[in-house]
């Protein structure tokens, strides 16, 4: 009797260390792995269930304001530390991983506008109704001190916002006009004006630092160039703009948050027409902030939920919203571009994540390989009907989604009356404008 | 009524715009008498022209002012047709020298060098003009980050932050600086430290160290370098001298040294023993030690270059042979193993005093050994024509490499050479007498030897020349000639002329025995059969003859249906003594065989399969309608059946449908209906960045799980777009992040406090714009 025996070099199963990962040798031959196609396409619709599955947003919320929540301010340096300012005037700081106030100031009488931290993040500025902009040290007053701020500037009329230069100690006030202060003077270096109205928001470019932003309650968006001490174009929207930000990774691209639900991106060289418009929203959007890799951005609402939106995209990737938040005011995406913050009326600061499915804290390597193998695979078949129905279904509450269908509904009427029009009358006597261009009523040099 | 009456009107107006004209031309020119005949006939034109606008179309033109005739006439100044300007001053030319008018002159040049100051701009104006500037400057600014932004947009991967963060060093002075002992361990440790003045910072050199570094003076270092020069010529010298001994050829110098050497060593060996016997002790050890060494390197034993060239020169030299034995002496003295512990040193010393120091008996009894001839010394010269006899055995002639064995070894197989010629010779001279030799080639000696012990390799070598026979068409002659001997052979069982080595042995016995019986046809089928022979045996073998057969053989063979090779066996296998594992092998396939056999006795998937083909082309096969109604102009009742032509009549046919895809696919059933179930799930339209389906079916066809793909191309298909850093802050780009220079002045010291000072350039630009 003959003995058959298998024998198998140790040289392809032996590890040189234990500390080496074992080795699994593996054959490709495509004719052993059929179906690949349909067996991704399975792997494919259980990452997308998966997502929405594991889709839990909400992290936390931070209360302690007696009042709405009408500003927030990232620290520069420190990924824990969030500020926000209230409707009563007080000014809290935060720590965010402890989840706690760790400070809170009564900084004005009345709301507090803006707030701002200096690049440095040893101080910060807020502007309240009270016509004044304070400067506040970071770190709280030692034991016995009282609790005052650094600076006191008193102006001659209300300050609406104020944001600070990214490298130097420079910071613009808006109100009646723009202006530019030198952190060691109590008069503005330079005030620019273009109109009379009352700016709401202005805004740094945070690459190309020289430049502003403005909106203004005229419905138009001022740019400025702070070193040329003048304003450069203005453009005329349908409605009024709440406030912009600037793309951090693209100099020229902002985003502006209008009241007629919409938001717009803007090359800013090219204001005519706008990039993009992201329309998702059923009310005012009321704020905007860029995740600092700048490839999306969240908005908040007065609709009571805050969106994301990739850049390049006209429609929302992600909605959030929960049954006590009302009227979004603030919002901001944090340094690290993993969570989001958001102030509402109801006095709640709330903490959600950027990506809503995703695992918080550190991936093993083949953790981390399978949702990357997952993202992929969601993304090669996006197009497929069930991929593309299970991965966009969200809940939302019935007063947007009644909202969304009535919008929906006046739209195509819209649209419909613009048709019909065309059609009955003259050929050539009724143009047709696209919906980019319709939004912008006017570019003023 | 009204067209003439504009007539009229126009002539009017034109007879005034003429006196209007004339008036300039008047004043400075003295009137003529000539003048009214030419004016008469310009009006008699205009006239004329008036008239012939009346119709309407013209009308405008009579608005127009017109000049002097197209007619050159040497009395009127005319510039119409040139298309030049009348200038005031031409006019002025004749009279130029005439003092009178210069009053006149001067004060035209002082109207003509005289500008206008310009309206100074709107305000607004002004700042429309400022900020369009201002804009076109920024975005040139800005148009610099183009390129960046369109890489960033379409990289494969970003990973942020963008810049990465330097690892910055820190000498351990500065770390350790801040840090203060808190628990008394540490402060134990400190105190301790400090004690002793160890360094607490600065590792490198205690106080104590830096010290004496500052402490020796200038002489001591003078001295210390003397010394230093004294050791190295000392040095030097020693060595040259060294290298002149080593140079020294003579032989009897050496000896004479070494001896010297030797003797010096004993002395100072006993000296030590009386003085310090510890020491001796020692010196023994080393002695030892020494021998150890020897018996690991084997130093001295004849295996050393040195002593294999002595060893080919002892032969015939009588000095060599004697240095050989003194290294041998030298080493079985190194080997021995000294006697120290069992006996008292003074007893060991008085035996050395007996005989030669460091070398005793063993030297003796080599000298005394050298007489005789050393078994393993000798060996090559006496043993020689023993081994030749051991290695002409005639069992390693059969080895095929003998041919290539060294000259020594070919020496032995002569005798068997000669014995197997002789058989040659024999058989040869039977051969010439049946008349068959023709075909034998011209038997040598060598070649003889070959066919004895090589014949597995020349047949081989016949089956090679099989494939390319056709060159050898004398050959084929040959073969031709052969054919009655073949005749012959096929009466044989097949399988024995061509058995594998292993086999040969048996094979060889019996056909030696058949010799005898088959006469002498048979006697040359198997060594005596030149290479043709071998051919067409080959060609015309039985195909059952498998069992271990050469390549060239199974190329043939695999043209001959499987299942006759596995069920058939070559009669002549039994006959064989040596394949009893082979007939193992056999059983065991069949058991196999039978066991699958049963295990799967119950199912015959090949006719299922096509059972279910069958059936499944029926199902697909469109069906006749059959729209008899029975009953229906017709006899009622029960039993009865609508009638042959009735149904032929109302039974509507199906169409032939288009042939199955599957019709020449044996082993396939393709299913031809759309299935509903899988239209859910698959794309109704193209997606939008790709123009062509098939693109997009390609993108989705290639796998990019690790099930079919390698780990390297796995991880680079799964690569995320955006990779951040957990806990990193993630600041906007910089001008420096991408190679860029970020200007170098700050935006504060740039502002311009007043718009209104602006560079020259500035103002250019600004003027350029408001011509525009």
């Amino acid at each position: 009797m003959k003995v058959k025996m298998l024998s198998r070099n140790p040289d392809s199963y032996v590890r040189e260390t234990k500390l080496d990962l074992q080795r699994v040798p593996r054959n490709y031959d495509p004719t052993l792995h059929p179906f690949e196609v349909p067996r991704e396409y399975v792997r494919a619709l259980n990452a997308t269930k998966l997502e929405r599955v594991f889709a839990k947003p909400f992290l936390a919320s931070l209360d302690g304001h007696r009042d709405g929540v009408s500003c927030l301010a990232k620290h520069p340096k420190s990924l824990a530390t969030v500020l926000s300012g209230a409707c009563d005037g007080e000014v809290r700081i935060w720590n965010l991983t402890k989840r706690k106030c760790i400070r809170m100031i009564q900084a004005h009488e009345g709301f507090v506008r803006g707030i701002c931290t200096r690049f440095c993040g040893t101080s910060f500025f807020t502007v309240g109704d009270d016509k004044t902009v304070k400067q506040w040290k970071m770190d709280g007053p030692s034991y016995g001190e009282e609790e005052e701020p650094l600076h006191t500037i008193l102006g001659k009329t209300v300050y609406t916002g104020i944001d600070h230069h990214w490298k130097e100690a420079v910071f613009a006030t808006c109100g009646q006009q723009v202006d530019i202060w030198d952190e060691q003077r109590t008069s503005p270096i330079c005030s620019m004006t273009w109109g009379f109205d009352s700016i709401s928001s202005v805004k740094f470019n945070p690459i190309e630092t020289f430049l502003l932003g403005s909106c203004a309650s005229d419905r138009n968006i001022v740019l400025y160039d702070m070193r040329q001490a003048t304003p450069l174009k203005k453009v005329i929207l349908d409605m009024r703009t709440n406030t912009i930000c600037w793309n951090p990774m693209e100099a020229f691209i902002f985003t502006a948050a209008n009241e007629d639900y919409n938001l717009y991106t803007f090359d800013m060289r090219a204001l005519d027409t706008p990039v993009m418009i992201h329309m998702d929203h059923v009310s005012a959007v009321l704020d905007v902030d860029y995740s600092p890799t700048g490839k999306d951005f969240v908005s908040a609402s007065f609709d009571k939920s805050i969106r994301i939106f990739p850049v390049d995209k006209s429609r929302s990737r992600e909605v959030y919203h929960t049954k006590r938040m009302q009227h979004v005011i603030c919002v901001k995406w944090t340094s690290d571009s993993k969570y989001i913050m958001c102030g509402s009326d109801e006095m709640n600061i709330r903490l959600w994540k950027a990506n809503a499915s995703e695992k918080l804290g550190v991936l093993t390597s083949r953790e981390k390989a399978a949702t990357d193998y997952n993202q992929r695979l969601k993304e090669k078949f996006q197009h497929h009907p069930h991929i593309k129905r299970i991965s966009r279904h969200r809940h939302l509450p019935k007063s947007i989604y009644s909202q969304i269908q009535e919008q929906r509904i006046m739209k195509e009427a819209r649209r419909r009356k613009e048709l019909n029009r065309i059609k009955h009358s003259k050929p050539g006597s009724v143009q047709r404008v696209s919906e980019k261009k319709k939004r912008v009523v006017a570019v003023v040099k | 009524m009204s067209s003439s009456r504009a007539a009229e009107s126009s002539l009017l107006a034109l007879n005034q715009q003429e006196e209007l004209e004339d008036l300039p031309r008047e004043y400075p020119l003295s009137t003529s008498e000539d003048e009214g005949d030419s004016d008469g006939e310009r009006k008699h034109q205009k006239l004329l022209e008036a008239i012939s606008s009346l119709d309407g179309k013209n009308r405008r033109k009579l608005a127009e002012r017109s000049e002097a005739s197209l007619k050159v006439s040497e009395f009127s100044v005319s510039s119409e047709g040139s298309g030049e300007k009348l200038v005031l001053s031409d006019l002025l030319e004749p009279v130029k020298t005439s003092s009178s008018l210069a009053a006149v002159k001067k004060q035209l040049n002082r109207v003509k060098s005289k500008k206008t100051v310009e309206l100074p701009l709107h305000r607004e104006e002004i700042e429309r003009i400022h900020r369009e500037v201002a804009f076109n400057k920024t975005s040139q600014v800005l148009s610099k980050w183009d390129p960046v932004v369109q890489k960033n947009r379409q990289a494969e991967q970003l990973v942020f932050p963008l810049s990465k963060q330097q690892s910055v060093f820190a000498p351990i002075e500065h770390v350790v600086s801040g840090w203060k002992a808190r628990t008394p361990l540490e402060q134990e440790i400190f105190n301790l430290l400090h004690k002793n003045k160890q360094p607490v910072t600065d590792p490198l050199l205690t106080p104590m160290e830096k010290a004496s570094l500052k402490a020796m003076s200038l002489e001591e270092v003078k001295m210390r370098r003397a010394e230093l020069q004294r050791a190295r010529a000392l040095q030097s010298y020693y060595g040259a001298r060294a290298r002149r001994e080593k140079k020294i050829k003579s032989k009897k110098y050496h000896k004479l040294l070494k001896k010297g050497k030797a003797k010096q060593a004993l002395k100072e060996f006993e000296k030590l023993r009386k003085v310090n016997p510890a020491a001796a002790l020692e010196e023994l050890e080393k002695l030892e030690k020494a021998r150890m060494m020897e018996r690991m390197s084997l130093k001295h034993q004849n295996s050393g270059k040195w002593a294999k060239s002595k060893a080919v020169m002892a032969k015939y030299d009588l000095e060599a042979r004697q240095a050989m034995q003194e290294q041998l002496a030298r080493n079985k003295e190194l080997m021995q193993k000294i006697q120290v512990a069992s006996e008292s040193a003074e007893e060991e010393g008085g035996a050395e005093e007996e005989g030669e120091p460091f070398v005793p008996d063993v030297v003796n009894e080599v000298q005394v050994k050298a007489d005789r001839p050393n078994p393993w010394m000798f060996r090559n010269h006496s043993g020689d024509t023993k081994e030749a006899e051991v290695q002409g055995d005639p069992e390693e002639l059969a080895e095929p490499a003998a041919q290539e064995a060294p000259e020594s070894e070919e020496e032995g197989p002569v005798v068997a050479e000669e014995i197997l010629l002789k058989e040659f010779e024999e058989r040869r001279s039977l051969r010439q007498k049946s008349g068959l030799n023709q075909i034998a080639k011209p038997v040598g000696s060598q070649e003889a030897k070959d066919l004895s012990s090589q014949e597995v390799l020349s047949e081989l070598r016949a089956l090679s020349q099989k494939l390319n026979r056709e060159s050898h068409q004398s050959r084929k002659q040959e073969l031709s000639s052969t054919r009655t001997v073949l005749a012959v052979q096929r009466e044989e069982p097949a399988g024995e002329e061509e058995e594998p080595l292993l086999l040969q042995r048996p094979e060889r016995a019996r056909t030696l025995d058949e010799l005898e019986e088959l006469g002498k046809e048979g006697c040359f089928q198997n060594k005596e059969l030149p290479r043709a022979a071998v051919e067409g045996q080959q060609l015309e073998r039985n195909p059952s003859n498998h069992l271990g057969v050469p390549k060239e053989k199974k190329r043939k063979e695999q043209m001959i249906d499987l299942q006759n090779l596995l069920t058939t066996k070559s009669p002549s296998m039994k006959s064989l003594a040596v394949p009893t594992t082979v007939e193992e092998l056999e059983d065991e396939e069949r058991d196999q065989r039978q066991m699958i056999k049963e295990a799967f006795a119950g199912d015959d998937v090949i006719r299922d399969f096509l059972k279910e083909k069958r059936e499944a082309v029926e199902a697909s096969k469109p069906k006749d309608v059959d729209l008899t109604l029975p009953g229906w102009d017709e006899w009622g009742g029960v039993g009865l059946k609508p009638s042959a032509k009735k149904r032929r009549r109302f039974l509507v046919k199906a169409p032939e449908g288009p042939p199955r895809k599957d019709k020449n696919l044996p082993n396939v059933i393709l299913n031809e209906k759309r299935n509903i179930h899988a239209v859910a799930h698959q794309v109704r339209m193209l997606p939008y960045p790709f123009t062509h389906h098939q693109q997009f079916e390609r993108t989705i066809q290639t796998p990019i799980g690790s099930t079919w793909n390698p780990q390297r191309a796995f991880q680079k298909l799964t690569m995320p777009k955006v990779v951040t850093k957990p806990g990193h802050i993630i600041k906007p780009i910089k001008a420096e992040d991408v190679g860029y220079r970020s200007s170098s002045r700050s935006d504060l010291s740039v502002i311009q406090r007043n718009p209104k000072r602006l560079s020259i350039r500035h103002k250019k630009q600004l003027k350029k714009i408001s011509v525009d």
